[in-house]
């Protein structure tokens, strides 16, 4: 998976959670919380889901990577191989 | 103080969903009931159960993909009924991002909430060490509250938003103690009723104890047989049932389409003394519960037309019709039409008294006594009932309706409808 599939992959997983109403909104600069309006109680399910997704896991140390979306892409791409 | 009427409605039953094909599978005598695999899989002795048909794809359609994920059966239930009561009412219904509507409270009783997600998720991933994995939403799903906090959350309610529970008598209490908050003046209107999951977790308690009907895994729409010579227990089920309790004058105010008066109602209990125990009714708390239920609504025994009864299939049956009969002064040959929704729908635990409000209603305003399917052998210690309980559809103008919910810990309800002709 390439960068460009990861970013797919994790705006993919992020979109039923996102209440802007534009969804070209979403940029590696946004804030899911601020900036697209996640509701922060289901940062934990977005977690989840990025874990069973990359098959990788996140620690809570890690969870503030997951603040910006450009962030969350490149810690994904550290814990994943890319090819 | 303030007289309440019912301007909304909405139904999530084993036999039908929503308002319209539920009049009509009552009126049909259409049972909701069916053999679930499941069931015989793990071994239970009632292999029937009543589970209202809500596909996944359905809910997802319905309820949007984030309410979908974040909800169980009974707050599927809860939310589907809410939307049909919300509209039925003439009420608008763009609610998403709305203002917050300080005029209307929610009651939405139930008995075990999120069994479902109990069983299902929290109690095997905490087992097996994977707290972690069972996300954010795991504590909205399991609360009792569950389903009316989605409802109060999806309507955007700013009353009291309340969860009642006892047992098998929710449904009808719940709406009884919305009569009393429209009555006193503390709030315009009230979402009041109940929901109930489908959950084998819930059903295997009623089938230990060995009050479920055993003998009919192979006939499932003959399972419910209240008033029969051969019932042989109860046949569990899942739904939900709201009504839209307003006063007379908000109702007015807004022109509002009105099903029925809830003229009053009265909930007590029997101490579980005097023949009352945890799982059987005392006798004269029965009948004290009905006669304050008429006292309040200021009606005389003679005034009953029909009675929706508790009525589950079980041996609590034929006292249940005693009871009734001593507390109106009426002989079983002069009692008011009598029937048992249960007997198509099975019994909805804390969803029954509202489902069957909903029943008795819809009957109430459309001149119409649906059967009481499989009591063709009625029973022989009550016979003489059995020209008031009509086997196939009858068509009568009744004015004046009780229904009747009894639960374990020997606690009741009664609430009287009056049709609406003004």
């Amino acid at each position: 998976m390439n960068r460009d599939e990861v970013r797919n992959t994790f705006v993919d997983l992020i979109k039923p959670h996102v209440r802007v109403g534009d969804p070209s909104a979403i940029t590696e600069a946004s804030l899911l919380v601020d900036d697209l309006k996640v509701n922060s109680t289901r940062f934990v399910d977005i977690i989840l889901d990025t874990e069973d997704a990359f098959k990788i896991s996140v620690g809570d140390d890690d969870m503030k990577r997951f603040e910006r979306v450009g962030d969350a892409i490149d810690f994904i791409c550290q814990k994943t191989v890319l090819v | 103080m303030n007289r309440v009427v019912v301007t909304g409605m909405g139904i999530v039953a084993p036999n039908a969903i929503g308002l319209d094909a539920y009049r009509k599978a009552l009126c049909a005598g259409i049972s909701g009931i069916a053999f679930l695999p499941k069931m015989k899989e793990l071994d239970f002795a009632c292999q029937v159960a009543g589970v209202p048909p809500v596909s996944d794809d359905m809910a997802m359609q319905t309820l949007g993909p984030e309410v979908f994920r974040n909800s169980n059966s009974s707050m599927r239930y809860a939310l589907f009924a809410a939307q049909e009561c919300w509209r039925d009412a003439g009420l608008p219904t763009t609610r998403a991002g709305s203002d917050v509507d300080w005029n209307t409270a929610a009651i939405v009783g139930t008995c075990l909430g999120g069994i479902d997600t109990i069983g299902d998720f929290v109690v095997p991933e905490t087992n097996a060490g994977r707290v972690r994995r069972l996300g954010s939403s795991a504590a909205e799903r399991v609360m009792a509250s569950c389903a009316s906090a989605s409802v109060g959350g999806f309507l955007g309610l700013g009353g009291q938003v309340t969860t009642n529970s006892s047992a098998c008598s929710t449904g009808t209490e719940a709406i009884i103690n919305a009569y009393w908050m429209i009555h006193e003046g503390r709030i315009d209107r009230v979402l009041a009723g109940s929901s109930e999951a489908s959950s084998v977790y819930t059903w295997a308690c009623l089938d230990a104890l060995r009050v479920t009907m055993r003998k009919s895994n192979d006939r499932p729409q003959a399972a419910s047989r209240p008033l029969s010579a051969t019932a042989g227990g109860l046949v569990p089920s899942g739904g939900a049932g709201l009504l839209m309790l307003e006063s007379l004058s908000s109702a007015q105010s807004r022109n509002a389409r009105i099903h029925a008066e809830v003229l009053g109602g009265h909930s007590n209990g029997g101490g579980q003394r005097n023949g009352g125990s945890i799982t059987a009714s005392n006798p004269e708390g029965i009948e004290r519960c009905v006669q304050e239920a008429l006292e309040v609504a200021k009606i005389e025994p003679s005034d009953i037309d029909y009675i929706n009864g508790h009525l589950t299939g079980t041996a609590a049956d034929t006292k249940e019709i005693r009871c009734l009969s001593a507390a109106l002064g009426r002989s079983l040959a002069e009692m008011p039409w009598v029937n048992a929704t249960k007997s198509m729908i099975g019994h909805g635990l804390g969803a029954s008294g509202s489902m069957e409000s909903i029943a008795t209603i819809l009957q109430l305003a459309h001149n119409f006594i649906h059967p009481s399917i499989n009591c063709e052998d009625f029973h022989p210690e009550i016979a003489e009932l059995a020209p008031r309980v009509p086997q196939v559809s009858v068509q009568a103008q009744c004015r004046v309706a009780l229904k009747t919910s009894f639960g374990f810990g020997d606690v009741n309800s009664c609430a009287v409808f009056r049709c609406w002709d003004e």
